[in-house]
């Protein structure tokens, strides 16, 4: 108790806390909880000079030192009603720091902030509109909003000002207020008031930014600011209203487009001038003459020394330069020099305007410097200039690549740069190119083998993903591969070790790829001398290729088997005789081993080969990590396999030839199975798939999971249509449960299975191939799309294989393109739907003032002169045009009494405006009533809310008037 | 709009916060060390902006000045100038001076309220309402001289006051 009096009388002071604080900089954390007690205890006092102080001590510690405040909101209203300004100052200062749309004391402050918005003392007012702007929340704003009205003419500029300003925070939280308050606040455009003019710019530019269309009717308010204003501020708030104004309107930026000239060429504000700049470069670009002004400007200030003006002008450049590019080529040595200041920013922006000149032209000379730049550069700017790189000659499906062997050459060089991160982005576009452009398979090998026989690049981290690439590339497309064993041995070099398990995996596996490759070739070059020419009926196509080059050979082979898309499910699942059969055909025709093994394959050096493995992967068939022990038993397991089917690989080349003459089928399977085309996939390619009937998606499969239990599945692998199947396959008596999936209840679960796997491939392969690219060589693919996709499902390889066509020449190589067009308008979609509730009660307000003028625009012919009479008599009564919207536009008045009542409580309250009011109420409710029912009736609204564009059109007739 | 102004020493130890959206106190000081993170790697006669948006969401730059020991830095986005918000910068230190009669670190630490009264005149939720230090001034000094007379009236009839409502 007695402690309690002694801290009420020796309180410390917030200047006693800060110099405690530093007194006790070591143990800091103690001082202050310590102190936070002490807050804890004093702001309960019912002392309201002790409660302030603690507060503003409160206040201080959480906004510098993080310290929760929220357990002290009831404390803040309490002091907010002290009548000490000192007391109340302290308390806004708090509530504007720590309350917010959860604090649900904010609710008892109405009163508060009632009586001191209508306080004598304009400081109190101010301090109350200052909260407000910071925590007003949509009851305050709603409760408020007859308050703020009144402030807004006030006779006051200081309050004036602030009530203008407080609007942007009332209309955000209750976008209702705009019905009330949205004239008041044009009115204030016209204010004799620079302050109060300038806060109605920056609220309407925070408006327009938000929702540009709804402000068009305030064209002619706007540019007669733009003509007039000689404040800085005001017009840089304007040009900017105009730069989001103008694309919507051509006629308002043809008007617009000689002021801001103008203030360009006679201002001396270089804020200003930016901004003119940046409004002409990025909404009025069609302008010739202000562009090349613009870029004359620019020019003049891109050699100025100061660092903030020469990164603002290089980031107008950057604007200019999609449309525009001989500005930049008139300024390219400046942008070029700017790669290397000192200013990190001055530097991303110049390489951010390079990267927007890139074309088909000159990618390759700017690669070249840059690349240069980047071996120069610190890593940060390093990575952030080969990122650009990679982002831009990948955009759009390496749309600007025309030399893929350059630019996977580029890739490769970019590899081996010390700094180096992009390891990932680089790994994704080696595969990538390979699945996608056939004509650089060749390139890419090459390419991989230089990364994966360099011993050095195994020791870099940040190099494993690449190697990762360049390593499955080599395995994949080996068959473009100059020398295989080579490439075996470094893919199995001891320093592999040092590389995370995943990419050893990948190794094994291209390993496995190459090995198969080489027995293949060596076989079937064998079996070539060996055979008569007249081969069995197996190898129908051979004729063809002898004397083809091997690598066009290779290629055509790769097209054909695009053929059998179904081909190496079939050979995993159930090869049926039939089907073996396809697949003899089509591997008949990988002949190109044959020019291969003239000079690489010998008897003895796959008997090496098989060793070299066999050394190399023993030990890691050991290896704790699966995904690398599978995979290297795997292989050993095949080797094991070719020793017992052809015991002469291993033995004295004599006896060879007389045992091997067959073809061993597994090898031919083998090499099937990897020799199949991998080819990219859409990302929405599931989408794509038809639902079979009678499977309901969104069922609920809350019993599935029981289900699952009951069969030891893991209940977390994901419900891919394999568990259903599976638990019908088995027979299980829950599968009666899932009347659903009534098709698959058939017996042939199988063949439903093979179908269900058809159909999810096929039609989205044949969706995926864009028809940007006519695929000339690819001639199956068009008429796999003329096919119907019923018949997909059912076609045979041999049908397809009958449509082959020869192979054709062409310059730049086809790029497999996904159709990834359809992904665009679903987001732009869920943008549309999120509408911000804000800019549409605006803009209900602003299309019910556009309403009256295309009405009175109706009514006759010289509305322009009857419209300025009306403009002026708007300086006396300003609501003069809305009351005649009040009786135009609003032709259901009845059906919202009980709303109407409500704003008759407001319009008491101030009775001297009360005709007027009256007029405003009847229009605010019949808007209200049309935005409620804007998708029932009302013709104005639905008409002008039908859409983007009819509203612009709709809107086009009233802006000229204003503006002559 | 403005999103927030943060005066901070070359430490990195805040001296005035204000955000003009909420924010948890918590994720304030995550914010003012993010920013001092910034802002210490940057060298000295670069330019003054920094693209905010991995701090403080899209839309958002920063612009900072350097002055003796201590950081002015806002945060803003694409509805103010990026030159306006340097001059802005310059109108508050200069008041600030004007205020303190050579301003440092210390007047800054020790002058935590009158510090709010001087920005609240300045930027009202966001908004740049006054310019003029001048003006700034003037404002300011009313505000003082009412805080002053309100706490001398109040040490009669506090008590009373404290039940009133």
């Amino acid at each position: 108790m007695g402690s309690s009096i002694m801290d009420s009388l020796f309180q410390r002071s917030l200047e006693d806390l800060i110099k405690g604080i530093r007194l006790n900089l070591l143990t800091e954390p103690t001082f202050i909880s310590k102190s936070t007690d002490d807050i804890r205890r004093e702001i309960k006092s019912t002392d309201l000079h002790t409660k302030s102080v603690a507060l503003q001590k409160l206040t201080y510690l959480s906004a510098l030192y993080g310290l929760d405040m929220s357990w002290a909101a009831f404390h803040v209203v309490e002091l907010m009603s002290s009548s000490a300004f000192a007391h109340k100052k302290i308390a806004y200062l708090a509530a504007a720091h720590s309350f917010h749309a959860a604090t649900d004391v904010s609710l008892l402050t109405t009163h508060q902030f009632r009586k001191d918005l209508n306080s004598a003392n304009p400081f109190e007012v101010s301090l109350a509109l200052h909260c407000l702007s910071i925590i007003a929340t949509p009851q305050l704003a709603r409760e408020l909003t007859p308050e703020i009205f009144t402030l807004l003419s006030s006779s006051k500029p200081s309050i004036g000002k602030k009530a203008v300003a407080v609007i942007l925070r009332v209309f955000s939280e209750y976008p209702d207020a705009a019905r009330v308050c949205f004239k008041r606040l044009v009115e204030n455009l016209e204010s004799s008031d620079p302050h109060t003019l300038s806060a109605a710019m920056g609220v309407f530019c925070e408006l327009a930014v938000k929702d540009p269309k709804s402000y068009l009717p305030l064209a002619p308010e706007f540019y007669r600011i733009l003509v007039d204003s000689r404040n800085n501020w005001v017009l840089i708030k304007v040009v900017k209203i105009f730069g989001k104004l103008a694309p919507l309107e051509p006629r308002l930026a043809m008007r617009v487009v000689e002021p801001i000239c103008e203030h360009m060429r006679k201002t001396g504000a270089k804020s200003l001038m930016f901004e003119c700049v940046r409004t002409v470069v990025t909404s009025l670009a069609e302008y010739e003459p202000a562009v090349k002004l613009a870029v004359v400007k620019i020019r003049e200030l891109l050699v100025d020394d100061d660092p903030n003006l020469k990164y603002l002008w290089l980031q107008a450049l950057t604007v200019v330069a999609p449309k525009h590019l001989w500005a930049v080529l008139e300024n390219k040595e400046v942008v070029i020099k700017s790669l290397s200041d000192a200013d990190p920013n001055i530097k991303l922006e110049s390489l951010r305007i390079l990267m927007v000149t890139v074309s088909e032209s000159n990618v390759a000379e700017i690669s070249r410097v840059l690349v240069n730049y980047a071996i120069k550069s610190d890593p940060e700017f390093c990575n952030e200039i080969l990122g650009s790189i990679l982002s831009a000659c990948s955009r759009n499906v390496y749309e600007i690549i025309e030399d893929f062997d350059w630019y996977v050459s580029l890739l490769g060089e970019m590899s081996r740069i010390p700094h180096c991160q992009k390891g990932e982005e680089i790994e994704h576009q080696l595969i990538d190119i390979g699945m996608r452009v056939k004509d650089a398979r060749l390139q890419l090998v090459r390419v991989g083998r230089d990364l994966l026989i360099d011993p050095a690049l195994l020791g870099n981290p940040f190099l494993h993903r690449i190697l990762s690439a360049a390593a499955w590339v080599s395995g994949e497309y080996v068959e473009f591969s100059k020398n295989p064993f080579e490439l075996m041995e470094a893919l199995l070099q001891p320093r592999i070790s040092l590389l995370p398990p995943s990419v050893r995996a990948v190794y094994v596996q291209s390993a496995f790829k190459v090995l198969i490759f080489c027995l293949h070739s060596y076989l079937f070059y064998r079996e070539t001398i060996a055979c008569s020419p007249s081969s069995p009926d197996n190898f129908v196509t051979e004729s063809k290729c002898p004397g083809s080059d091997s690598a066009i050979v290779a290629a055509d082979c790769q097209q054909d088997e695009v053929f059998n898309p179904r081909a190496s499910n079939q050979f995993f699942e159930d090869a049926s005789a039939e089907d073996v059969e396809d697949i003899t055909v089509t591997h008949a025709q990988i002949p190109n081993s044959a020019s291969l093994g003239k000079d690489g394959f010998t008897h003895e050096s796959i008997g090496n080969l098989l060793n070299l493995i066999e050394m190399a992967l023993g030990p890691v068939s050991g290896s704790r990590e699966v995904e690398i022990q599978e995979r290297a038993r795997n292989v050993l397991g095949f080797i094991e396999l070719i020793k017992q089917e052809l015991p002469g690989l291993v033995k004295k080349e004599g006896n060879f030839e007389r045992e091997d003459l067959k073809f061993p089928k597994i090898i031919e399977l083998m090499h099937d199975a990897f020799s199949k085309e991998l080819g990219p996939v859409s990302a929405n390619a599931q989408e794509r798939v038809p639902i079979p009937d009678g499977l309901i998606l969104r069922e609920n499969l809350g019993d599935l999971e029981m289900i699952c239990g009951n069969d030891q599945l893991p209940t977390s692998s994901s419900f891919s249509f394999g568990i259903p199947h599976y638990r019908e396959k088995v027979g299980l008596p829950q599968s009666k449960g899932e009347s659903s999936e009534a098709s698959t209840e058939s017996t042939s679960l199988l063949a439903e299975h093979r179908k269900l796997h058809g159909l999810y491939y096929l039609p989205s392969e044949k969706n995926d191939i864009s028809t940007d690219y006519p695929p000339a060589n690819d001639p199956k693919l068009q008429d796999n799309l003329n096919d119907h996709a019923k018949d997909l499902v059912k076609l045979t390889e041999q049908s397809l294989l009958q449509k082959k066509k020869p192979n054709h020449a062409k310059p730049r190589p086809v790029v497999v393109k996904l159709d990834e067009g359809d992904e665009a308008p679903i987001a732009a979609k869920k943008l549309e739907l999120k509408e911000d509730l804000l800019s549409g009660a605006v803009r209900d307000v602003l299309l019910g003032n556009e309403d009256v003028s295309t009405s009175q625009s109706n009514l006759t012919d010289k509305s322009s002169s009857k419209r300025r009479g009306k403009e002026k008599l708007n300086a006396d009564q300003p609501s003069g045009p809305k009351e005649v919207l009040g009786d135009v536009g609003n032709p259901n008045i009845g059906n919202s009494s009980s709303r109407r009542s409500k704003h008759h409580g407001h319009g008491k309250e101030r009775r001297h405006r009360s005709p007027r009011k009256k007029d405003k109420e009847r229009e605010e409710n019949g808007q209200k009533d049309k935005q409620k029912s804007s998708h029932r009736h009302n013709r104005h609204k639905s008409r002008q809310r039908a859409d983007g564009p009819n509203n612009v059109v709709t809107q086009t007739p009233v802006i000229p008037d204003f503006l002559l | 709009m403005i999103r927030a102004v943060i005066v901070m020493n070359t430490q990195g130890k805040p001296r005035l916060t204000k955000f003009y959206d909420y924010m948890p106190p918590e994720k304030q000081q995550e914010l003012i060390r993010r920013v001092f993170g910034v802002l210490c790697s940057r060298a000295e006669n670069v330019s003054n902006f920094v693209e905010a948006d991995s701090v403080f969401g899209p839309d958002t730059r920063l612009v900072y000045k350097h002055y003796a020991t201590l950081y002015f830095v806002f945060i803003f986005d694409s509805s103010e100038n990026e030159l306006a918000m340097l001059d802005l910068i310059q109108v508050l230190v200069e008041t600030l001076d004007k205020c303190f009669k050579n301003v440092c670190e210390l007047d800054i630490v020790f002058n935590y309220s009158k510090l709010h009264t001087i920005l609240d005149e300045i930027i009202f939720g966001g908004q740049v309402l006054e310019t003029s230090s001048a003006e700034v001034m003037k404002a300011v000094e009313e505000i003082s001289r009412l805080e002053t007379a309100s706490n001398t009236i109040t040490l009669v009839p506090k008590s009373i006051s404290g039940w009133r409502s």
